[in-house]
């Protein structure tokens, strides 16, 4: 496993993804209200690229006629058979026990701290200033 | 249970050969017609429009998933509705897909069910040479479906009589929805026209003839209306079998395409049950119904049941019969099989080949 920097945080804003390629894995970067998340581009049920799709909430209904919608924006809905995966856990909510997308760490780092450290950028000219988007792979 | 997690490979590392008997090609604007249809007829669509017996003509009855029933990332960059791209087509699809020979099914404006039945004839031949034009003549792998206005069989019959001898129609399409349920004689004439012309007939769901799409009622989810298919097929097959078409024509083929599967051996063991205790209803059916199904209906693969495990669906090819099952795509809809993870079961190599190409070379004697 190595660490791997893929962005600065502010080219990805709130609601907005960005899918990078590390040692030849799509991975998708995904701003939660500022919260971020990693998850593979590659739906396990079909192949489809998952990250494509849309980010919803979740619908439930505690009885027929009663409606609650939350965790708005924590889905990503496959763009094919609209399979939902939990952006934090990567399970899909269609098999949850059964059928996963793959979740990678993430971490929000100060350029500061990677400058200093093992990590210089192999893509990026990391400046201490910035806040960077580091994904273990 | 083992988690499944992305990024596992295909399954095998086979060259993908397919025909896919399903794809969906859509028109940029419906100007792309108006060079197959006559004057009169574009004057007629341009004042009245297209009538079929449905609330608001352009419209479908439900909200299918997603905006134009497609898979999200079949929307072409340059605009038009998923389809409408033959580039995007063979870049998505045709390309990566080992696609070696693909069947349009055109679906919108349903010809077959125009109120008005001399629009909807006119409209079978323009969408018909259309096809051949847009789309199989600039692309060599696809091949077009003749489209009949099924209720005007004098019409229908022309239309598949001057189509016949042409290799780049493999198929006479008719959507089950129809005025009357299909096994009924005012249709038979077609049945009788696509085995002179060594056509299979294949029903593709859809249709609008104003019934509901349940035998109960209308329904109110798209979800609902989406099991439904089973049940309109279903109809359609006893239909055809109780009528007698395949007694009258035991060389017609018919596919039931996009019906799904799983009903399949419970519905022809329901019939066989049934005729041997009411066979005197019937007495123009020689043979037990499943005879029929077993010798004369095709049935394409998507979209699949995707049972739990994977025995319950080699059971099911099983007792459908191998050779009856023509793979099918569906492209650009949102339920898409791809066909490197369609079939959830570990198959030999023989038997894959046999599934995604093998069958429908044979059955529609290409190769």
């Amino acid at each position: 496993m190595a660490r791997h920097i893929v962005a600065t945080v502010d080219e990805i804003a709130p609601g907005q993804r960005r899918v990078v390629s590390v040692n030849g894995r799509e991975i998708g970067i995904f701003n939660v209200d500022g919260e971020y998340f990693a998850v593979g581009n590659r739906c396990p049920h079909e192949g489809a690229s998952l990250c494509k799709g849309r980010v919803v909430g979740l619908v439930e209904a505690s009885e027929p006629g009663a409606y609650q919608y939350s965790r708005r924006g924590e889905l990503i809905r496959c763009p094919w058979h609209g399979w939902e995966f939990d952006l934090r856990t990567g399970k899909s909510w269609c098999e949850p026990d059964r059928t996963k997308v793959r979740s990678y760490e993430l971490k929000v780092e100060p350029g500061g701290a990677l400058v200093e450290g093992e990590l210089r950028a192999e893509t990026f000219p990391v400046s201490i200033e910035k806040q960077y988007i580091v994904v273990e792979v | 249970m083992s988690t499944i997690e992305m990024e596992r490979s295909p399954p095998a590392k086979y060259r993908l050969r397919v025909i896919d008997c399903d794809i969906h090609p859509a028109m940029t604007s419906w100007t792309e017609v108006h060079p197959y249809l006559e004057k009169r007829w574009i004057e007629h669509l341009s004042v009245y429009g297209s009538h079929l017996r449905h609330a608001f003509s352009e419209a479908l009855s439900h909200p299918r998933m997603s905006p134009d029933a497609a898979r999200i990332d079949a929307y072409p960059d340059e605009g038009g509705p998923p389809g409408s791209s033959l580039e995007l087509m063979r870049k998505q699809h045709l390309d990566p897909n080992g696609v070696q020979v693909g069947m349009l099914i055109p679906l919108r404006w349903n010809p077959g069910s125009q109120r008005n039945l001399d629009f909807g004839a006119a409209l079978t031949r323009a969408m018909n040479t259309w096809q051949v034009e847009r789309w199989v003549k600039q692309e060599a792998r696809l091949r077009a479906s003749v489209l009949v206005a099924q209720e005007d069989t004098e019409a229908a019959v022309a239309e598949i009589d001057a189509r016949g001898g042409d290799p780049n129609f493999t198929q006479i399409l008719i959507l089950p929805r129809t005025d009357e349920p299909l096994g009924r004689r005012r249709y038979w004439p077609i049945y009788e026209a696509a085995v002179r012309n060594n056509l299979p007939i294949t029903i593709h769901v859809g249709g609008t003839n104003g019934h509901p799409s349940t035998g109960g009622g209308w329904p109110s989810y798209y979800m609902e209306e989406h099991h439904a298919v089973a049940q309109t097929m279903q109809a359609v097959l006893t239909s055809l079998v109780f009528e007698g078409v395949f007694e009258r024509f035991p060389k017609l083929r018919v596919v039931i395409m996009e019906g799904g599967l799983g009903w399949i051996p419970s519905l022809s063991a329901r019939m066989d049950k049934h005729w041997s205790r009411l066979r005197s209803e019937v007495p123009h059916l020689k043979r037990p119904p499943s005879e029929y199904v077993r010798e004369n209906v095709w049935f394409s693969t998507q979209p699949m049941e995707e049972p739990g495990s994977a025995a319950e669906l080699i059971d099911l090819f099983d007792r459908i019969g191998w050779d009856r099952l023509l793979f099918s795509t569906d492209y650009p809809h949102w339920d898409f099989d791809d066909p490197r993870y369609a079939f959830k079961a570990n198959l030999s190599e023989a038997q894959r080949d046999q599934l995604l190409y093998a069958n429908s070379s044979k059955f529609y004697g290409l190769g």
